[in-house]
C-alpha cells in the first residue's frame, strides 16, 4: 500500500481517535478531498519542478506513532536554548512531552494545538483563524489540515510583550522504523503584541522521518513577531514545511530559516499582506553537503499600498548537494508605493553540488520599487589567498569567507544565544574552531 | 509653452493609430484553408522541392500532429484554430525580376509607405535588401557584390534548389523538427525565408537585412531563416517588420537557425513591429517564433531585438554555447501597450569551457498590456569558467499594466559564475521634475528618460536599425506618463 492510499485509509481511524467537533470534521474531509484528488506532488508541477519526493515517498511510512515514548533531558538538552530562560512546547513522535515543555496560560497562552481544537473555551478563536491563511489548493497542506490534531497553540494578547522567547521543538525518537508527523501550529499576535519564536525539528537517530509541518501565523495591527527555524536535522529526515503568515497593518513579522542538515527539506514561505505599511523580512542561510537536497520556495504577496519586503537568503553547497530557491513576489494593482527586495547568493564549493534559481517578479502597479540579485558564485581566489598570505590556514581562511557571507542575514537575529548557536552550528559545519562568536 | 497634461498624453497614445496599417491589393495565389498531409506535399511541389525535403516536412507534419499547443506562456489568447489558416500564399508568379522597374509598382509603392524604398535603399550604405512579401522573395539586390565574396544570401526555397547540400546539412540542426509545438508546424508548411552562406573567413562587406511583410488576409506567415556563417567569418543580419492592420488574428510562426562554426560571428538584429491589436485589444498578430543559434568554438551569437508589435509574442532567441570560449549575447526592448501581451527572454546553454553570455532584457509596458520576461541560464556540470550576467528592467506605465519576471538559473558547477538582477519602476517623478527644472517638457523627459532606460540595447543595434527602433519606441510610447 503506498502512503497516499495508507493515509486516506487511516483518516477515520483518525477521526474517531482525535474526537472533535463537528465544524472542524467539515474541514478536515473537504482537504482530505482536496488531497486524494491531487496526491503527492510531483516535478511536473512548476513549483516542484526541481524537487522529487518519489524517492521518499517509497518508504513504509507509519502514520501513528504505535506507543508513546520518552526522552531523557540530558539527552536533548543541547537543542535547546540554554543560556536564556524560554517557554518551551516540546513534542516527542508528534505527542505532547509535559515533561520537556514549559507552558503557560498566565497572560498569554502558550501550550498545545489539540486542547485548543477540542476545548469549548477556544472554538471562537479556532472558527476565526484556524485555516484561514493555509493554502486550501496546495495539496501537501490540505494533507497536514486533514490531520492537524498537535502542534503548538500560541496566543499573544493585545498589547502584550512575551517576557521570554519560545521553542517549539519536535523530537523525533527512531523508535518506530519510519515515521511521519505533521504538526500544525497556530500562533495569534494581537494588536501591539510582541513575541519571538524558535522552531526546530529533530531526529535522535538514523531511522527515516517524514515531516509535513504547517504553521499559521496572525500578526494584527503593529504586532512584532520574529520567527526562527532552525533545520539542522540528520541526513534521513526529509522536511515540508509550509509557513503562512497574514498580516495586518503595521505590523512587522520576520522569519529566518537556517538550514543546515536533512535529506530532503522544502520550506514554504508565504506572506500575505492585509493592511497598508506592512513590513516582512525573510532571511535564511543554507548551508549544505553531502547528497543533500534544499529547496526554498518563497511567496510574498503585496496587496495594499506602502509596504515593504526584505528578502536575503545565502545558500552554500557543497558536494552533491542541491539548492533551490523560487522566491515569488507578487505586487498587486492596489499595492502602490511597494518596496520589495529580493537578494539570494549562492556559493557551489563542489562539481557535482548544483543550483537551481528562479527569482520571479509579478508587478502590476507602476508606482513601485521592486528589484532582485541572483547570484552564483565560487570563494574569492584573492581573498583566500590574502589571508594566506597572512598566516591563516586555507581551511580557516575559506571559514572566515563563508562567515562573512552570511553574516548580512546572522547580523538581524534579535536572540543574541540564538545568534551565538547559530554562529556555533555554522563552525561545526565549517569544521573550524573560530576562537570567537559573532 | 501650452499645457500637456499627462491625460493629454495618454489620450493622445490610446488614439494613435498603427501607422503602417495599410493593404496592398495585390494577386495572390493561395492555398484551400486547412492542414493535412496533401497540403504539406502540395507546398513541396510548388516550391519544386526534392524528395528528401517532402519527406522533411511530413515528419514533421507527423509529430505535429501528436504535439500539444504549450500553454506554460504568460500570455492569454483564444488559441488559433489551425484548420482554418491558409498555409500558403505567394505573389502572382512572374519571371524573376532583373532591374527593378520590372517589379509590381504597386508593390514598390508598399514599401515606399513604409518608409523603406529600395532606390534609396540600394544608394544607402550597402544594404542589400531580400525583400519577402508573403512568403516569396520577389526582389534581391546587391547579389552581385556578395557572389563575389563567394556569399549566398537568397530566399530558402532557392537555397534548396542550388545549395542542397548545405541546407540539408543545417537545416533543423539546431532546431530539430519536433523541438515544440510551432517549430514542427513551421518545419511542415513554412513557405519560404531566407539562406545564408558566409564562406571561411570572409567578413560579409555588408548588413544584410530582410524585411517581412504579412499581407494577404488569414494567411499565416511561416518563415524559416537558416544563417551559417563557416569558420573565421562575420555576418550581421536585420530583420524588420510591419504588417498591416487586420480584424482577425494572423498567426506567425517562424524559425530562425544560427550556426556560427569555429571564430565566427554572427549578429542578428530584428526590429518587430507587426500590427498590435488596436486599442480594444482586437485584432492584432500572433507571434510564435522559435529562434536559436549554436556556437562553436570561440564563436559568438549576438541576438539584438527590439519588440513593439504583435498583439501575443511569444519568442526566446536562444544561445546553445557549445564549444570552448563561445559568447552569447542577448539584448532585448520590448514595449506593450494596450492589451498587448509579451512573454519574451532567451536561453543560454553553457556547455563548453570558459563560456561567456550576457542578458540585457528593457521591458516597458504601458495601458493594460503584460510584459514577461523568462529566461534560462544552464551551466552543464562540464562547462568550466562559464560566466554569465544578466540584467532585467521593467517600466511600467499606469496601473492597468503588469511586468513579470520568471528567471531560471540552473549551475552545475562550481566554476560558474552567475550574476542576475532585475528591477521594477516607473518613471521617476523627481527625474520628470529634473528636467523639468532645467526647461525640458515632461513629453520630452519622457522620452529621455525611456531613451536612456533603453539605450544599452539601442546602442547594439546597426545604424540604420538605430533610427527605425527610436522611432518606433517613440510611436509605441510617447506620453504615457507624468
Amino acid at each position: 500500500m503506498d502512503l497516499k492510499e495508507k493515509l486516506l485509509a487511516s483518516f477515520m481511524a483518525f477521526e474517531e481517535r482525535v474526537d472533535v467537533q463537528a465544524t472542524l470534521h467539515d474541514v478536515r474531509t473537504e482537504a482530505l478531498k482536496n488531497f486524494e484528488n491531487k496526491g503527492f506532488p510531483t516535478k511536473k508541477e512548476e513549483a516542484w519542478k526541481y524537487t522529487s519526493l518519489n524517492a521518499v515517498l517509497k518508504k513504509d511510512f507509519s502514520v501513528f506513532p504505535k506507543e508513546e515514548s520518552a526522552v531523557d533531558f540530558k539527552e536533548v538538552k543541547k537543542y535547546f536554548l540554554n543560556d536564556v530562560d524560554t517557554y518551551k512546547v516540546v513534542f516527542v513522535d508528534g505527542v505532547f512531552s509535559s515533561f520537556l515543555s514549559s507552558t503557560t496560560h498566565d497572560g498569554l497562552d502558550v501550550c498545545l494545538m489539540s486542547s485548543a481544537l477540542t476545548k469549548p473555551k477556544y472554538k471562537m478563536i479556532i472558527d476565526t483563524y484556524f485555516n484561514q491563511v493555509a493554502s486550501k489548493e496546495e495539496s501537501l497542506t490540505s494533507l497536514n489540515t486533514a490531520f492537524a490534531y498537535e502542534g503548538a497553540y500560541i496566543n499573544i494578547p493585545k498589547s502584550k510583550v512575551a517576557d521570554k522567547p519560545i521553542e517549539i521543538i519536535y523530537f523525533s525518537t527512531g523508535n518506530e522504523a519510519a515515521l511521519m508527523v505533521q504538526p500544525r501550529n497556530l500562533i495569534i499576535v494581537g494588536e501591539n503584541a510582541h513575541v519571538q519564536i524558535t522552531e526546530r525539528h529533530q531526529s535522535l537517530n538514523e531511522n527515516p522521518v517524514l515531516i509535513n509541518s504547517v504553521t499559521e501565523i496572525f500578526a494584527h495591527k503593529r504586532a512584532i513577531v520574529d520567527f526562527y527555524k532552525i533545520q539542522n536535522d540528520v541526513q534521513t529526515t526529509t522536511l515540508i514545511d509550509n509557513t503562512y503568515i497574514s498580516q495586518k497593518q503595521e505590523s512587522i513579522v520576520s522569519v529566518h530559516t537556517f538550514t543546515f542538515g536533512g535529506n530532503i527539506t522544502r520550506n514554504n514561505l508565504n506572506f500575505y499582506h492585509e493592511g497598508e505599511r506592512i513590513d516582512s523580512t525573510l532571511k535564511g542561510i543554507t548551508i549544505i553537503g553531502d547528497k543533500q537536497h534544499v529547496d526554498h520556495y518563497t511567496l510574498v504577496h503585496h496587496a495594499q499600498p506602502n509596504c515593504e519586503s526584505h528578502q536575503n537568503y545565502k545558500g552554500i553547497f557543497g558536494d552533491n548537494a542541491t539548492g533551490v530557491f523560487n522566491g515569488k513576489i507578487y505586487v498587486e494593482k492596489e499595492a502602490q508605493k511597494t518596496d520589495a527586495f529580493q537578494q539570494n547568493n549562492n556559493i557551489l564549493l563542489s562539481d557535482k553540488a548544483t543550483i537551481n534559481a528562479k527569482p520571479q517578479l509579478e508587478i502590476f502597479a507602476d508606482d513601485v520599487k521592486c528589484s532582485h540579485g541572483c547570484t552564483i558564485g565560487q570563494l574569492d581566489e584573492n581573498a583566500m589567498f590574502y589571508m594566506q598570505q597572512r598566516g591563516i590556514p586555507r581551511k580557516e581562511a575559506k571559514a572566515l569567507l563563508m562567515y562573512a557571507f552570511t553574516s548580512e542575514v546572522t547580523s538581524s537575529i534579535k536572540i543574541p544565544e540564538l545568534k551565538n548557536k547559530i554562529a556555533r552550528i555554522i563552525a561545526t559545519k565549517l569544521g573550524v574552531n573560530m576562537g570567537f562568536d559573532l | 509653452m501650452s499645457k500637456y497634461t499627462e491625460e493629454e498624453l495618454k489620450k493622445e497614445l490610446e488614439t494613435k493609430e498603427y501607422e503602417y496599417g495599410f493593404y496592398t491589393d495585390i494577386e495572390s495565389e493561395t492555398f484551400p484553408v486547412g492542414l493535412n498531409e496533401d497540403i504539406v506535399r502540395a507546398i513541396s511541389k510548388k516550391k519544386g522541392e526534392p524528395e528528401w525535403m517532402t519527406e522533411w516536412r511530413l515528419e514533421a507534419f507527423r509529430a505535429w500532429t501528436e504535439m500539444i499547443e504549450p500553454e506554460w506562456a504568460n500570455v492569454h489568447y483564444e488559441k488559433p484554430d489551425f484548420q482554418s489558416i491558409s498555409y500558403y500564399s505567394a505573389p502572382k508568379k512572374k519571371d524573376k525580376y532583373q532591374s527593378l522597374d520590372e517589379v509590381d509598382p504597386e508593390l514598390l509603392e508598399t514599401f515606399k509607405k513604409l518608409g523603406i524604398s529600395i532606390d534609396e535603399q540600394k544608394k544607402l550604405a550597402g544594404v542589400a535588401v531580400d525583400i519577402v512579401m508573403d512568403s516569396v522573395s520577389v526582389a534581391t539586390t546587391f547579389k552581385k557584390t556578395l557572389a563575389e565574396k563567394g556569399i549566398i544570401f537568397c530566399s530558402i526555397s532557392e537555397a534548396i534548389q542550388e545549395h542542397p547540400e548545405l541546407v540539408r546539412q543545417y537545416i533543423g540542426s539546431v532546431v530539430p523538427q519536433k523541438d515544440n509545438f510551432y517549430a514542427a508546424l513551421n518545419s511542415a508548411v513554412f513557405s519560404d525565408g531566407s539562406f545564408c552562406y558566409i564562406p571561411k573567413g570572409v567578413r560579409c562587406p555588408m548588413e544584410l537585412s530582410t524585411y517581412f511583410r504579412i499581407n494577404q488576409a488569414g494567411t499565416g506567415q511561416f518563415e524559416r531563416t537558416l544563417v551559417v556563417a563557416d569558420e573565421g567569418s562575420y555576418v550581421s543580419y536585420l530583420e524588420g517588420c510591419t504588417a498591416p492592420s487586420r480584424d482577425e488574428n494572423q498567426l506567425h510562426a517562424a524559425v530562425v537557425e544560427l550556426i556560427a562554426l569555429d571564430n565566427a560571428e554572427i549578429k542578428y538584429s530584428t526590429v518587430q513591429n507587426w500590427f498590435p491589436g488596436n486599442k480594444e485589444g482586437k485584432g492584432g498578430v500572433f507571434n510564435f517564433v522559435t529562434k536559436r543559434g549554436l556556437c562553436e568554438k570561440n564563436a559568438k551569437i549576438s541576438w539584438t531585438q527590439v519588440e513593439t508589435g504583435s498583439a501575443v509574442t511569444w519568442k526566446y532567441p536562444s544561445c546553445v554555447l557549445k564549444g570552448d570560449n563561445s559568447v552569447g549575447e542577448f539584448y532585448s526592448i520590448a514595449v506593450t501597450n494596450n492589451f498587448q501581451q509579451a512573454d519574451t527572454g532567451t536561453k543560454m546553454i553553457h556547455l563548453g569551457n570558459n563560456t561567456r553570455s550576457t542578458i540585457i532584457s528593457k521591458g516597458i509596458s504601458a495601458g493594460k498590456s503584460q510584459n514577461s520576461y523568462r529566461g534560462l541560464v544552464q551551466v552543464s556540470a562540464r562547462a568550466e569558467n562559464a560566466r554569465n550576467f544578466s540584467q532585467c528592467d521593467s517600466l511600467l506605465m499606469g496601473n492597468n499594466c503588469g511586468a513579470h519576471t520568471f528567471p531560471y538559473i540552473e549551475s552545475k558547477n562550481s566554476t560558474a559564475k552567475i550574476e542576475h538582477e532585475a528591477t521594477t519602476s516607473k518613471i521617476g517623478e523627481d527625474q520628470v521634475f529634473y528636467c523639468n527644472q532645467r526647461g525640458i517638457p515632461t513629453e520630452k523627459a519622457i522620452a529621455l528618460i525611456v531613451n536612456g532606460f533603453s539605450k544599452d540595447v539601442l546602442n547594439k543595434l546597426p545604424m540604420e536599425f538605430a533610427v527605425e527602433a527610436q522611432k518606433l519606441l517613440e510611436i509605441s510610447l510617447e506620453g504615457s506618463v507624468g
